[in-house]
């Protein structure tokens, strides 16, 4: 028998059915199609998969759509404000902070929960923050300068 | 495979208790569903424990702390006293994995999954920890030390689940660290951790010690030589170079790719003796 969940995903009051395996993962990209969220790994190693759930980032692959229940989940989808970028999704794509692109969600995400707790971090805090993040295109460097420019741009420091 | 929510400890034991080995118990996940993941467990069923308040707080009075066992490491590293009282537990419990790991991973998962190089649970303890285990004949306080008696092996019987950790505060001039050594700066397993904690006298002699290896041993390892080369000397030069040696000798580890038996012999040596430092340096600020 499936299971009845109720969850907010991205500000939005919403509910599913899942089977008690299914991770949350499974949910958000087939049974909510929301495939903004990307696989890597599956095993929480890459971090492509993460996501803010009740403000705590998490890889959506080691978590069970059930434990959502009741739950806040904020995915790569709901980071832009409708129509406007997020400065860090600006500053990737002005910095092409970005090749094949599967690991730049979970680097959205991760980089908007270290920014929502500190807004001025040293590049080695970022570093250390994104470690779970995996990338095999850019080298990171570019993502962590795009990280470090978003930070700026929310502090107001330039234009 | 079934998904349950236990929301007190009684409801997790009834849960637990009814199948044998099938059902297995929740916190984190993180390497539980991974491990299912890769087919590594075919659980029949799961009981979530984390809706159980004494597993989810952090409780703290006079006495000390009781730290639930599938409190995250993010959440450790966020109470505002712990990092005080306990730097060396939470240290080594904010080694685990990525910042998506810390969001989930606990210190009672860390225990129970029994990986000989489980970061947190040498700090433990150092610290002198006690877990305190519920299950089907009730409840029991063991020493972390006893938990665990070999790789992926614990004393807990089926139905039995670790509920809290209990550290009390620390005496006036103490301090514990942890240190870990991996091939890279993040994201890996430790080739040899160890944990010191030591308190010292007005004039700087060390008059308690406690010292755990990790890494090195099919299970962490207490190290008493090591803690009594300290133990009536001040933590400086030859004192340290007998914790070193101590430890060295009491290090048991295998060959493997992430270091040789020699390599972890002398790095549980060198680590401990600059774990040891950092102790005596927090236990005199």
């Amino acid at each position: 028998m499936k299971r009845h969940v109720s969850a907010t995903i991205d500000g939005e009051p919403l509910e599913f059915l899942c089977d008690d395996g299914q991770t949350l993962l499974d949910v958000l990209r087939d049974v909510l199609h929301k495939t903004g969220t990307k696989e890597g790994c599956g095993t929480g190693d890459c971090g492509a998969c993460s996501v803010q759930l009740n403000g705590r980032l998490v890889c959506a692959c080691l978590v069970l759509a059930a434990e959502a229940e009741g739950a806040r989940v904020e995915t790569v989808e709901g980071i832009a404000d409708g129509g406007e970028l997020h400065p860090l999704q600006r500053r990737f794509l002005e910095q092409a902070a970005l090749q094949c692109g599967v690991c730049t969600p979970g680097f959205l995400v991760a980089a908007k929960a270290l920014l929502e707790r500190n807004n001025d971090p040293s590049e080695e805090e970022v570093r250390y923050w994104l470690a779970g993040n995996l990338c095999r295109c850019t080298g990171y460097d570019k993502i962590v300068r795009s990280v470090l420019d978003a930070a700026a741009d929310l502090r107001g420091d330039r234009a | 495979m079934r998904y349950e929510v236990a929301n007190t400890v009684e409801e997790a034991v009834g849960m637990l208790g009814q199948a044998d080995r099938g059902i297995y118990p929740l916190a984190g996940g993180t390497d539980l569903l991974a491990q299912i993941r890769a087919g590594r467990v075919s659980p029949e069923g799961v009981v979530d424990l984390k809706r159980i308040p004494e597993l989810r707080e952090i409780e703290a009075d006079d006495g000390g702390y009781r730290i639930g066992a599938a409190v995250s490491g993010a959440e450790l590293g966020e109470h505002p006293d712990l990092a005080t009282d306990w730097p060396g537990v939470v240290e080594a419990a904010e080694l685990i994995g990525s910042t998506q790991i810390q969001g989930r991973a606990s210190m009672g998962g860390n225990l129970c999954n029994a990986s000989p190089a489980a970061d947190s649970v040498p700090a433990l303890i150092t610290a002198g920890a006690l877990c305190s285990i519920v299950g089907p004949a009730g409840r029991r306080e063991v020493a972390v030390e006893d938990v665990v008696t070999g790789p992926g092996k614990t004393c807990l019987a089926p139905g039995e689940i670790v509920a809290h950790f209990s550290l009390s505060r620390p005496q006036p001039r103490s301090g514990d660290a942890y240190l870990r050594l991996i091939p890279r700066s993040e994201m890996d397993i430790a080739v040899v951790g160890v944990g010191v904690a030591l308190t010292l006298d007005a004039d700087g002699v060390c008059i308690a010690c406690r010292v755990a290896l990790g890494a090195v041993a099919p299970t962490p390892l207490v190290v008493p030589d090591a803690a009594a080369a300290l133990v009536g000397r001040s933590v400086s030069g030859a004192a340290l170079d007998d914790l070193a040696t101590a430890a060295s000798a009491a290090a048991q580890p295998i060959d493997d790719m992430r270091g040789t038996r020699e390599y972890r012999v002398h790095v549980a040596g060198v680590l401990a003796r600059r774990a040891a430092m950092i102790a005596a340096e927090r236990a005199g600020s």
